[in-house]
């Protein structure tokens, strides 16, 4: 395994710039999740790492070397996409080994073997190796996909939202096994999703992307805890942080227009009067909606709440960011 | 606006049962959602509700009026698809006004209706667009003002959301739920989505292989689940469940787990064998003084709370901790689960057991 640097990456495609001076370091052996609405240059990223697309200006680099000049071939990553394409005519067994077949590697029989049978056992699907790819379902047809790229050694895995055509059942437990496969083996991975619970659930770094610039880089804690700006700081927690006026709860620091408060960062029963507008179960939690001088807010109570709509409640800030006019985070 | 009640109601295609005796009713006002995975029913439920299938055997009632065997076109209901079909060549205001018109309704009036339902929906300023040039959620919102402006006993919905993506969804979801408050007319609406069925219903049916697991209030559902199949589709992550032999008498108030005993609130029923204990996330807690034990494999983080799995003796078991506590894998760690929130299962059969907790809400439906 090994690092990935994107050094001052710039990618145009006609008058959109999709990627705009990034530079990042993907360190060896980290899981780093690119999060971003689409267009926000998630894809471009991994394009440029792989070489199925090349920059109109910066360098890529993987274990130290340039890439600039190389094929996707003889950059040596593995890549996993959302619609899994797996040979129809071969089985499971034959889709798994075919990647180690590719005459650059000229992999030994039984090495081939042993690594197919050991990436099955890992995923799970030794018992299908001698299904035909198609007569499985669509979660144990990406789990071939991913195990194809995982009977390689390649420097870095890419993998391009590679769980979001599966239900929500398979999805949890997918995450559970990629993190595990992931942090097992030490391998470099760079993940693309829209997935926020996939980039926190599994993300040793997330990068957050906006307009093709690279705005915060760090742990999922960091960015939620620490967001550098109110775009940051929408892109984790569900539901997502109230952004209000700076002085909505009274004394506001010099330069503030916004004030953020994640959901649970309301206190009940003290401060200023809202009232109810819904309360929202949903079983583990409820949600209400609250309306304060004419600004939505919504926060998380307990589950068995007696509040309904019409009832108020005061409420306060706790641990409040502050945003600036053009949404920058107000260091206080 | 109307009750609907169904009876008994069946419907075979051919050899295959998709709705088997069914039985509920939906009040006046409610908004009703249809849950279940695919294949179980739920769609199908609707479209005899709606009079695009006829029931095999039974009977529906609308307002009090038994219309199992009329056409859809006579019992005054309004049906919104998840692919919404609008007139391509029509603008805003004549796909909204076009019910009404084919109806025969007077020109003045048209305008009247039109304009009030433009007004409920926020789209007046739109009406004279082209339906084309729409974005999707103006788009879903023309087919919703099609299905109100006509002034049915009931909507009826089938996925209406599913087509768009997760962010938008959540605000659609939220617009709906509003827009019924306003207008308080009886909905019903089919969903796969949990989160969805808690968040916009009044009341839930969950439906599984054409039979009707069970029907009541989203919050005594998720508490106090009728089937291990309603507790494992209801929750993300959903209800833990711990399998165990046993034998666990009438008026028992724990039960053996390996050397733990677990307090359970008191049972009305005995039984003997294969047992499950039914835990939600949310009711674990790591204790190191509990006898109840296991090895953390997984941590998930989700900012305020964070999700640990945990491997016992009796299966995987999912606990929503908060975050701030640090939890590491590998470790071995006692559980604790909250006493008064447990259900017990009979494994053969997927039941709930009746305890003095769950009573309440199970024997009433």
């Amino acid at each position: 395994m090994a690092e990935v640097r994107l050094e001052g990456i710039t990618r145009r495609y006609g008058d959109v710039t999709a990627l705009d001076n990034v530079t990042m370091t993907i360190p060896d052996g980290a899981f780093v999740v690119l999060l971003g609405p689409t267009g926000a240059g998630k894809t471009t990223t991994l394009r440029m790492v792989s070489g199925l697309d090349a920059p109109d200006a910066g360098e890529v680099f993987i274990g130290g070397a340039s890439m600039n000049a190389l094929t996707p071939a003889q950059r040596n990553v593995a890549m996993v996409f959302q619609q899994y394409s797996l040979y129809p005519h071969l089985t499971v067994r034959e889709n798994l080994a075919f990647p180690l077949k590719s005459p650059q590697l000229k992999t030994p029989p039984d090495r081939i073997v042993a690594k197919v049978h050991s990436v099955a056992e890992v995923l799970q699907i030794t018992h299908k190796l001698d299904n035909k790819a198609t007569a499985l379902s669509g979660g144990e047809m990406q789990r071939v996909s991913i195990g194809r790229a995982l009977v390689r050694d390649p420097s870095v895995y890419l993998m391009d939202e590679p769980l979001s055509s599966l239900d929500a059942k398979l999805r949890a437990d997918l995450r559970i096994e990629l993190k595990s496969i992931q942090s097992d083996s030490g391998a470099t991975l760079l993940y693309v999703t829209h997935d926020q619970i996939e980039a926190m659930t599994m993300a040793t770094h997330v990068g957050v992307l906006d307009e093709g610039k690279l705005v915060q880089m760090g742990s999922p804690r960091e960015i939620y805890e620490d967001p550098v700006s109110i775009y940051a700081a929408g892109r984790l927690g569900q539901p997502r942080i109230n952004i209000l006026p700076a002085d909505i709860f009274g004394h506001a620091p010099d330069g503030a227009k916004s004030i953020g408060l994640r959901p649970e960062h309301i206190v009940q029963g003290d401060g200023i009067d809202s009232t109810v507008t819904r309360v929202e179960r949903l079983g583990d939690q409820t949600r209400l909606h609250l309306r304060l001088h004419n600004h939505d807010i919504i926060t998380v109570t307990d589950a068995h709440t007696s509040l309904s709509a019409g009832d108020t409640v005061a409420i306060a800030p706790r641990n409040p960011h502050f945003f600036d006019a053009s949404g920058a985070r107000m260091k206080t | 606006m109307a009750q609907i009640r169904i009876e008994n109601v069946r419907k075979d295609f051919g050899a295959f049962t998709a709705v088997q005796s069914s039985t509920f009713t939906i009040e006046d006002g409610e908004f009703f959602m249809l849950l279940g995975p695919s294949g179980c029913g739920k769609t199908t439920t609707l479209r005899m509700m709606a009079g695009l299938e006829l029931p095999t055997s039974g009977d529906i009632y609308i307002d009090g009026e038994e219309v199992s065997q009329k056409r859809a076109s006579e019992r005054d209901i309004a049906f919104v698809f998840q692919m919404f079909a609008l007139y391509p060549h029509m603008n805003v205001g004549k796909n909204i006004s076009y019910p009404l018109l084919s109806q025969g309704v007077p020109k003045a009036e048209v305008t009247r209706r039109v304009n009030e339902v433009a007004r409920i929906l926020g789209i007046q300023d739109i009406l004279k667009k082209p339906v084309g040039g729409l974005s999707g959620g103006d788009r879903q919102r023309v087919a919703l003002g099609r299905a109100i402006v006509r002034e049915p006993k009931a909507f009826f919905m089938d996925e209406p959301l599913g087509a768009l993506d997760a962010e938008f969804r959540e605000h659609m979801a939220e617009e709906l739920r509003a827009l019924h408050d306003r207008m308080g007319a009886t909905t019903v609406y089919v969903t796969h989505d949990q989160l969805e069925a808690m968040q916009m219903g009044d009341k839930i049916v969950v439906m599984n292989h054409g039979v009707v697991e069970q029907f009541g209030v989203p919050q005594e559902i998720y508490d106090w689940p009728a089937t291990t199949f309603v507790a494992n589709f209801l929750g993300s992550p959903p209800m833990n469940f711990l399998t165990f032999d046993g034998a666990m008498s009438s008026g028992a108030q724990s039960i053996p787990l390996g050397d733990a005993e677990i307090p359970i609130p008191q049972q009305r029923d005995g039984h003997r064998g294969k047992l499950v204990l039914g835990v939600r996330p949310e009711h674990v807690s790591l204790n190191d003084g509990s006898a109840l034990r296991g090895d953390v494999i997984a941590t998930e983080y989700l900012g305020t709370t964070q999700i640990v799995t945990i491997r016992t003796d009796f299966g995987n078991v999912k606990a929503r901790v908060d975050a701030a506590r640090p939890i590491k894998t590998g470790t071995n760690t006692g559980l604790t689960l909250d006493a008064r929130t447990l259900t017990v299962f009979n494994a053969e059969t997927g039941d709930a057991l009746l305890s003095s907790a769950n009573e309440g809400v199970l024997s009433h439906g």
